[in-house]
């Protein structure tokens, strides 16, 4: 694995591990690469908090490789660099209840050692751009749901990481507070970090992802961008048509280049290819439909995950 | 630009958890409490008493008390009166060796918090995903609980020395607390002892489900501290300064192995919830 920055942020390879008889991983494999947004898609329990804790080496695998920034989190010396060079937000927010949401930044701050003198600067940076500048002296067990995912975002980022593991972060977020998670992932983005970012909410990963990893039972089922995704598990062209005379438009189904029609108050129409669309216009036209819409249809990440476990299972 | 020198991980985990413990009045308070009633109030209350009374069928009944002690012991106990020996007996003998034990509760106290309530309140994942190596996150949960329980140690027993000396020691010929043995307990003995009833609650921490129940676990160190606790101070059981020595060198034996073997129960993976 290069060490020169390279090769992908994080890469799993046959990575197993099972805690008793449950298998959480199980084979995994897929490459995060850098400066990219990564998704990983998949219903509770399909295994991507083991995955987060893999990255990290707060787990270790029972079988396969895990390489994280070009090192092994597994080993104790890479590993304390790999944690070193991540940020983490938890599905629970691990904050200390008993300390100010300074205190909690603070401690961070000295165990990712940022230098000490630029500490009140970095804490006061990372409170402000999350909104919590105002509570930074109130006791951590004060705060609310939101206030407390926003602090944990801080922290996460505090120590500039080049690597930013988000488990399920907006799980119960109000919608401000889940929007300032989506804001400092297309940061992440923008700044050339890495995201790798777990959810079972399909419309939060919708516009960020640059690949989605679609997990069920510890497995990757399909690994990939939202565009190839599309392109393997989505109808080169969907086009959903309405007219005036709607009962004309089923003489689509008869077309040869029609591979599938429904009509379900709007009629949905899958082609054989893009090009087909004005030779289907022109065929409904001359049937005599008067088109109200004819509008070509990409899938959302939602559709696009719900055809991929359909095709899949 | 050179980057100013940073603490260790280890003492920046054993600082905010100290921090935390200084925060937290409910756990802090009825721990102080007890030490109070141990160390001050139960021995100026009682000692006061004693010294004071005037009922002559009661300070017989007091002077046959310290005529029932065994004969080494009687012959160590200062005071003239029976009173005087009474106060004298019950400072060196009684409360001391009972008040040994505050200091190993607020210890295991703390360390039960510290250890298996960083699981308990899933707080112990933040320090999972950070660099600090398991070496440095058991040296920090161990050094918060040392601390606490060496300073109660250190103020315990200067409070309870300077309240004996002033009831007592007037009526013995001065200051007399902390006896030779006590210096040997307190500085020697005890230390130890804490570290033992440490490594018990991490040696348990994996199979119990809370801080209360892994508590409750190391007072299997208690007992055994009480009893040498009274042998050394009294000189009954434990005969010489010598063997005292000799019985802290084998306590620090003890906690120094428990706690290597110990240090494996400090893991990622327990910091996680998980059994590992």
């Amino acid at each position: 694995m290069p060490l020169d920055g390279s090769g992908p942020a994080v890469a799993l390879a046959g990575v197993r591990r099972a805690f008793g008889d449950v298998v959480a991983v199980n084979d995994l494999t897929f490459d995060v690469p850098r400066g990219t947004v990564t998704v990983l898609l998949g219903p509770n329990g399909a295994g991507k908090t083991t995955v987060v804790r893999l990255v990290t080496g707060a787990l270790r695998a029972d079988a396969g490789h895990v390489t994280t920034l070009g090192l092994e989190p597994s080993r104790e010396v890479d590993g304390t660099e790999v944690r070193r060079r991540c940020g983490v937000v938890p599905a629970r927010p691990a904050l200390y209840d008993r300390l100010t949401g300074r205190d909690n930044l603070q401690y961070a701050a000295a165990l990712f050692e940022v230098d000490r003198r630029r500490v009140d600067e970095r804490v006061a940076d990372a409170a402000e751009r999350f909104g919590i500048t105002h509570a930074l002296e109130q006791r951590v067990g004060g705060y609310s749901t939101g206030m407390r995912a926003r602090l944990a975002l801080a922290r996460a980022v505090l120590h500039d990481p080049d690597l930013l593991l988000l488990d399920e972060p907006t799980a119960g977020l109000d919608p401000e507070s889940a929007r300032a998670v989506l804001g400092l992932i297309d940061e992440m983005a923008e700044g050339g970090k890495t995201v790798l970012m777990c959810t079972h909410l399909l419309l939060e990963a919708e516009g960020l992802a640059d690949q989605v990893v679609v997990m069920d039972h510890g497995r990757a089922m399909v690994a990939g961008s939202p565009a190839e995704l599309s392109r393997r598990y989505w109808p080169p062209a969907r086009v959903l048509l309405d007219a005036d005379n709607r009962a004309v438009l089923d003489a689509a189904r008869d077309l040869s280049f029609v591979r599938a029609y429904e009509r379900n108050g709007t009629v949905t129409v899958d082609l054989e290819r893009e090009s087909d669309v004005p030779d289907l216009v022109d065929a409904l036209v001359r049937a005599g439909a008067r088109l109200t819409r004819v509008e070509p249809c990409a899938p959302t990440l939602e559709e696009l995950y719900f055809a991929i476990r359909t095709q899949e299972r | 630009m050179r980057r100013t020198r940073q603490p260790s991980r280890a003492w920046v985990i054993a600082r905010t958890d100290l921090h935390q413990f200084v925060q937290a009045r409910d756990f802090w308070l009825p721990l102080s409490i007890v030490a109070l009633l141990f160390f001050v109030i139960i021995p100026t209350f009682l000692l006061l008493i004693i010294s004071t009374i005037k009922d002559v069928k009661l300070v017989n009944q007091l002077s046959d008390v310290v005529g029932s002690l065994p004969a080494d012991l009687k012959h160590s106990v200062k005071g003239q009166k029976g009173p005087v020996q009474a106060s004298y007996a019950l400072a060196v003998y009684l409360f001391a060796p009972l008040a040994i034990i505050v200091p190993l509760t607020v210890s295991s106290a703390v360390g039960a918090h510290t250890i298996i309530g960083e699981r308990e309140r899933g707080s112990g994942e933040f320090l999972a995903h950070s660099p600090a190596t398991e070496r440095q996150i058991y040296l920090g949960k161990l050094m918060a609980s040392l601390i606490p329980g060496y300073f109660t140690a250190a103020v315990g027993f200067a409070m309870y020395s300077l309240v004996v000396n002033l009831i007592v020691g007037p009526q013995v010929g001065g200051w007399f607390f902390p006896t030779g043995n006590w210096w040997i307990l307190v500085l020697w003995v005890l230390p130890p002892f804490i570290a033992i009833a440490l490594a018990v609650i991490l040696a348990i921490s994996a199979r119990v489900s809370s801080a209360a129940a892994a508590q409750q676990s190391s007072a299997l160190a208690t007992l055994p501290l009480i009893v040498i606790a009274y042998g050394v101070s009294s000189n009954t059981i434990f005969k010489g300064q010598i063997l005292a020595f000799a019985i802290g060198a084998l306590a620090w034996g003890v906690a120094l192995f428990a706690l290597w073997r110990a240090s494996s129960a400090v893991s990622r993976e327990r910091l996680l919830g998980m059994g590992g």
